[in-house]
C-alpha cells in the first residue's frame, strides 16, 4: 500500500504530538505528582507509536513503545518521577524529533537509539529508582484515591457536586460482563464524572473481575436518581450508593488546616449551586477543543487573490452605479460592498494563528540552554493565545530565539553571583505577548544584571561606532540602542550561544522587515526588557495614497508623522539642500519626482504638499503633487525578479485594478 | 546519449514575433498570453523593465523583450501581446510584437545557435529550429530572465551616475 499520501498527515500530527509531549514533560518536571500529565504524555506516545507502526517506521515505533512502558510504569506508580527519568524521556523525545525530521527530508527515520532504549529498559525494570517507588506507594491514599483525585473532589464539592461511591453487582447469569460494564459506564458518564474505579477500567474491560465493582464519581444528581438510572441497565443484581467520605480518604499527614478550610467553603457554597457544571469537568479533562480543519496556506492565499479580484470588480461596479444613478443598482452595489467587507474580515481572521505555535518550543530550549551554561532559569510565558497573521508568525521565530538566548547568556547571572547580589539562585525570564490597538507586543523580560552601560560604550568605541568624546553625554536609552548597531557584540568571549557575529542588528533588521520595531530598557542590577511591536498582519497595511506626476504611490501610515501644505516661501536652504522648519525641527525636503525619476512638470504653485515621514527619530518631508487619502491595502510582493528596488517595499492593487507601489521610507530618509 | 531526447521527438513551442524574426519558447514555460494593459512603472530599474501589472491579483513584472535584446522599441499596437512565462521559479511577462501560433518542433531540427542571431547574443538562445519554410529562434528563458543580471545592470547604471 502506498503510504506517501498519508505522509503529510503523519508528519503534521507527529509534530503536534511531539510538541505536546515536550510541553507535558516540562510540566511534569515541575509537578511530578500530577498523574494526569503522565496520562497525557502516554496518550501522545501511544498515538505516535500507532502512527509510525502503520507507516512502517520501525525505529520510531520501537522507541515510542519503550517510552510507553516507562510511562506506564510511572502511571502505575511502579517507579517515581526522578530527574533521571525525565532526562531519558527528554532524550527519547530528541531522538523522535530527529527521526521525524529525517522523514520530512525524505529519509527513512532510522536512527541508533540503542543507548536510550537500554536506559529506558533499566528504568522500566525499576533498577535505579526502587526506593522512590516504595515511597510513592506509601503515600497512596486509603481508598485508592491519589492526592490529585482527592483535590479534584474537594474542588468540585465547592461547586455543588456530590462525590459518590457506587458499588454495582452484576447478575450471576450475566454473559458479557464487559459489555454490561460498558453500558453502565455509558449511563454514568452521561450524568457524572468518573474519578476512579476499582478494579481499574482496563481490568473491567478485560473482564478481570468477579461480579461487583466500585465506581467513585462526581455528580449533581442525588443518589436515588442515579440508582434509578443505573438500574435501567439489565442484568444488574444490585446497586449500592454511598457518599464518598473525603475526610476518611484524606491522608492523615495532610495538614488539618487545609481540610477545615475546605469544609467551611463547602458550607458557604452549599446553598448556591449556580456554577456551571462544566467547570469541574474541565479540571479533569483537558479541553476537548473546537472542531477544526487543516488548510494549506496556499489555498488561503489563492482565496485571498480571488477575493481581491472581487474587490476590484466591486470598485468598477461602484463607479458604474454612480454614473447610471440607478437606485436598485446602487442599493445592490452597496450591499455587496458591505458583504465583501465582512468577507475580508473573515478571510483575514482565518489566517490568524495563536503565537503559542512559536512560544511552544521555547521552554525546552531554555531548559537545555540553562543546563549547558550552568544557570538556573525559569521561563514564564503569558499570552500564548495572542493571534498573529501566519506570515508574521513564520518570521518572528528566529528573532525571538535569538533574544531569549541572549537573555539566558548575557542577562541571567550564574547562581552564585545571583546569591551574592541578594537574589534567588533561579533567574526568571518572562515572555509576554499581548494585543494593543493595531499591534501585537511581545516582551522579553529578565531579572538578571541588566545592561552594563560602560561595557557597551567601551565596545562601541572600540568598534568605532561611537565617538569617545560624545560617549559620556549619551543618554542611557541611546547607549542601549547601540546593542542593535551592526557588528556589535558585548560577549567578552565568543561562546556557543552568542557572539558569533550574528548580533542583535540582524534581529532588528528582521523585525523591521516585517514592519515591526524593537526597543530595550534596562535597570542595572535588576534586569532588562526587550519589547517588540509587530503589526497584526503583514498582508494588510494602512497607507496614504499620494500622486506624483501621473503615478500613484502608497506611503505606510506607520511611517507618516503628518501631511502638510507649506508655502514655497518657507523653504530654506542648508548645505545645498532644501529644508523646512517643521515644528522647530529642520527637516530636509525630498522630491519624489527627482528621486524616483518621475516625469511631469514641477508646478508653479505657491504651495507644495509634503508628507513628513520618519525613520527612527530622523525625518524627511516628501514632496508630492497631491494626496488621495487614507486606505487599507493588501500588500503584495514585487517578486524575486525585482528585488531590492530602491525605495520600494512592495506593491498593492487599487480599486481600479491598477498597481500602486508602496514606498519604503527607510531608503528615502538618510 | 540522453534517453530523453530519443523519447521526446517533438516539443510544442509558442511562437511570437519580434521585429522581423520568429521566436519560440517551450509551451510548458508559458502560463498565458495577455493583451497589453496598464503597466505601473517601477523606478530605478533597467530600461527594459517596463514595470508591473496586476495579473489576476498577482503583481507580475513586465519586461520589453525588444529592449531586453537591444532591439529598438516599437509602439504598442493591436497585435502587441504580453507572454507570461515562468522559469527559475520566476513569473515574468514579456512584451512581444505579436503571438498567435503554437507549432510542433521536431527535436532533431534544432541546431545550436550561431554566435549572433538578429542581434541577440547566443547565450540567451537554446538553439535555432529549421522548419520547412520558417526559422524559429528558441529562447533560453533561464538566461533571459536572470534576475542577477538586473542587479548587475543597475550597478553599472548607478556607477555611471
Amino acid at each position: 500500500m502506498d503510504m506517501n499520501q498519508y505522509l503529510d498527515v503523519f508528519v503534521e500530527e507527529s509534530r503536534e504530538h511531539l510538541q505536546s509531549i515536550n510541553e507535558h514533560m516540562l510540566r511534569l518536571e515541575n509537578e511530578p505528582n500530577e498523574k494526569s500529565i503522565v496520562n497525557d504524555i502516554f496518550r501522545s506516545a501511544h498515538t505516535l507509536k500507532g502512527m509510525s507502526a502503520t507507516m512502517g517506521y520501525e525505529d520510531l515505533a520501537n522507541l515510542t513503545h519503550k517510552m510507553e512502558n516507562v510511562l506506564d510504569a510511572l502511571r502505575q506508580e511502579q517507579i517515581g518521577v526522578t530527574s533521571d527519568v525525565i532526562d531519558v524521556l527528554f532524550e527519547s523525545v530528541d531522538h523522535l524529533e530527529a527521526m521525524v525530521e529525517s522523514i520530512i527530508e525524505g529519509g527513512d527515520g532510522k536512527r541508533d537509539v540503542s543507548k536510550t532504549v537500554a536506559i529506558l529498559n533499566r528504568i522500566e525494570n525499576g533498577e535505579d529508582s526502587s526506593e522512590q517507588s516504595k515511597e510513592t506507594f506509601v503515600s497512596e491514599g486509603t481508598n485508592g484515591l491519589d492526592e490529585f483525585q482527592r483535590s479534584v473532589i474537594l474542588e468540585s464539592i465547592e461547586q455543588g457536586f456530590h462525590p459518590l461511591s457506587v458499588k454495582i453487582a452484576l447478575d450471576k447469569n450475566c454473559i458479557l460482563k464487559a459489555a454490561r460494564v460498558y453500558m453502565i459506564f455509558e449511563v454514568i458518564e452521561q450524568v457524572a464524572e468518573v474519578i476512579h474505579s476499582n478494579p481499574s477500567v482496563n481490568e473491567l474491560e478485560q473482564e478481570q473481575f468477579d461480579l461487583d465493582f466500585t465506581v467513585n464519581l462526581l455528580t449533581k444528581l442525588d443518589s436515588e436518581e442515579l440508582e434509578a438510572r443505573i438500574g435501567k441497565v439489565s442484568e444488574i443484581d444490585s446497586v449500592h450508593i454511598s457518599r464518598l467520605n473525603i475526610e476518611a480518604t484524606a491522608e492523615p499527614q495532610s495538614e488539618s488546616a487545609a481540610t477545615t478550610e475546605v469544609e467551611t467553603k463547602e458550607s458557604n457554597t452549599k446553598g448556591s449551586n449556580t456554577k456551571d457544571s462544566k467547570a469541574a469537568a474541565s479540571s479533569t479533562k483537558p479541553n476537548a477543543g473546537n472542531k477544526t480543519i487543516r488548510v494549506n496556506i496556499q489555498r488561503l492565499d489563492q482565496l485571498m487573490n480571488l477575493f481581491e479580484e472581487l474587490v476590484i470588480d466591486r470598485g468598477r461596479l461602484e463607479t458604474i452605479a454612480k454614473e447610471l444613478k440607478h437606485t436598485d443598482l446602487n442599493e445592490t452595489v452597496e450591499h455587496m460592498t458591505r458583504l465583501s467587507g465582512d468577507l475580508q474580515d473573515s478571510l483575514l481572521t482565518m489566517r490568524m494563528v495563536p503565537i503559542d505555535q512559536v512560544f511552544n518550543r521555547f521552554p525546552r530550549m531554555i531548559r537545555s540552554l540553562a543546563k549547558d551554561l550552568g544557570k538556573k532559569v525559569n521561563l514564564e510565558i503569558e499570552g500564548g493565545e495572542t493571534e498573529l497573521d501566519r506570515t508574521v508568525i513564520d518570521e518572528i521565530g528566529d528573532p525571538l530565539v535569538h533574544l531569549l538566548r541572549n537573555s539566558v547568556d548575557h542577562g541571567i547571572e550564574r547562581p552564585d553571583k545571583r546569591k551574592s547580589n541578594g537574589k534567588g539562585s533561579e533567574g526568571t525570564i518572562s515572555l509576554v505577548a499581548y494585543h494593543s490597538g493595531n499591534h501585537v507586543y511581545i516582551e522579553i523580560t529578565d531579572d538578571g544584571g541588566g545592561i552594563n552601560r560602560e561595557m557597551v560604550l567601551k565596545k562601541a568605541i572600540e568598534n568605532g561606532i561611537v565617538n569617545p568624546s560624545s560617549a559620556s553625554e549619551m543618554k542611557d536609552e541611546e547607549v542601549y540602542q547601540l546593542l542593535f548597531a551592526s557588528g556589535f557584540s558585548t560577549a567578552e568571549t565568543v561562546s556557543d550561544i552568542s557572539g558569533r557575529g550574528v548580533g542583535l542588528d540582524v534581529v532588528k533588521s528582521k523585525i523591521e522587515s516585517i514592519g515591526g520595531q524593537i526597543g530595550v530598557t534596562s535597570d542595572p542590577g535588576q534586569g532588562s526588557k526587550f519589547s517588540i511591536q509587530l503589526p497584526l498582519t503583514m498582508s494588510i497595511l494602512s497607507v496614504m495614497l499620494v500622486t506624483s506626476g501621473e503615478e500613484t504611490y502608497a506611503i505606510p501610515l506607520s511611517n507618516i508623522v503628518e501631511s502638510a501644505i507649506i508655502a514655497k516661501a518657507d523653504i530654506l536652504n542648508a548645505h545645498r539642500q532644501h529644508v523646512i522648519d517643521f515644528r522647530g525641527k529642520v527637516v530636509p525636503l525630498v522630491s519624489l519626482k527627482e528621486v524616483l525619476d518621475i516625469s511631469g512638470e514641477q508646478d508653479d504653485d505657491d504651495y507644495i504638499s509634503v508628507v513628513v515621514a520618519r525613520k527612527g527619530d530622523k525625518m524627511a518631508a516628501l514632496v508630492v503633487d497631491s494626496f488621495i487619502g487614507q486606505q487599507e491595502v493588501v500588500l503584495k510582493p514585487l517578486g524575486d525578479y525585482l528585488t531590492n528596488i530602491f525605495a520600494i517595499s512592495g506593491a498593492t492593487i487599487l480599486g481600479n485594478g491598477q498597481v500602486a507601489l508602496i514606498l519604503d521610507c527607510n531608503d528615502l530618509i538618510k | 546519449m540522453s534517453d530523453i531526447k530519443t523519447v521526446e521527438k517533438e516539443m510544442k513551442a509558442i511562437v511570437f514575433q519580434l521585429k522581423d524574426e520568429e521566436y519560440g519558447v517551450d509551451v510548458h514555460q508559458v502560463k498565458s498570453i495577455e493583451r497589453i494593459q496598464e503597466i505601473t512603472r517601477v523606478p530605478r530599474t533597467p530600461s527594459f523593465v517596463k514595470g508591473v501589472i496586476n495579473l489576476r491579483g498577482i503583481v507580475t513584472p513586465i519586461i520589453n523583450l525588444r529592449s531586453r535584446f537591444d532591439i529598438e522599441e516599437a509602439d504598442y499596437t493591436e497585435d502587441t501581446r504580453i507572454v507570461i512565462v515562468h522559469a527559475n521559479d520566476l513569473e515574468v511577462g514579456m512584451i512581444v510584437d505579436s503571438a498567435n501560433d503554437v507549432i510542433d518542433v521536431p527535436v532533431d531540427s534544432v541546431e545550436p545557435a550561431p554566435e549572433v542571431v538578429g542581434g541577440i547574443s547566443a547565450e540567451y538562445l537554446e538553439g535555432v529550429a529549421k522548419l520547412e519554410r520558417r526559422l524559429l529562434i528558441l529562447l533560453n528563458l533561464e538566461k533571459v530572465l536572470n534576475p542577477e543580471e538586473i542587479i548587475a545592470l543597475r550597478q553599472v547604471k548607478e556607477n555611471n551616475e
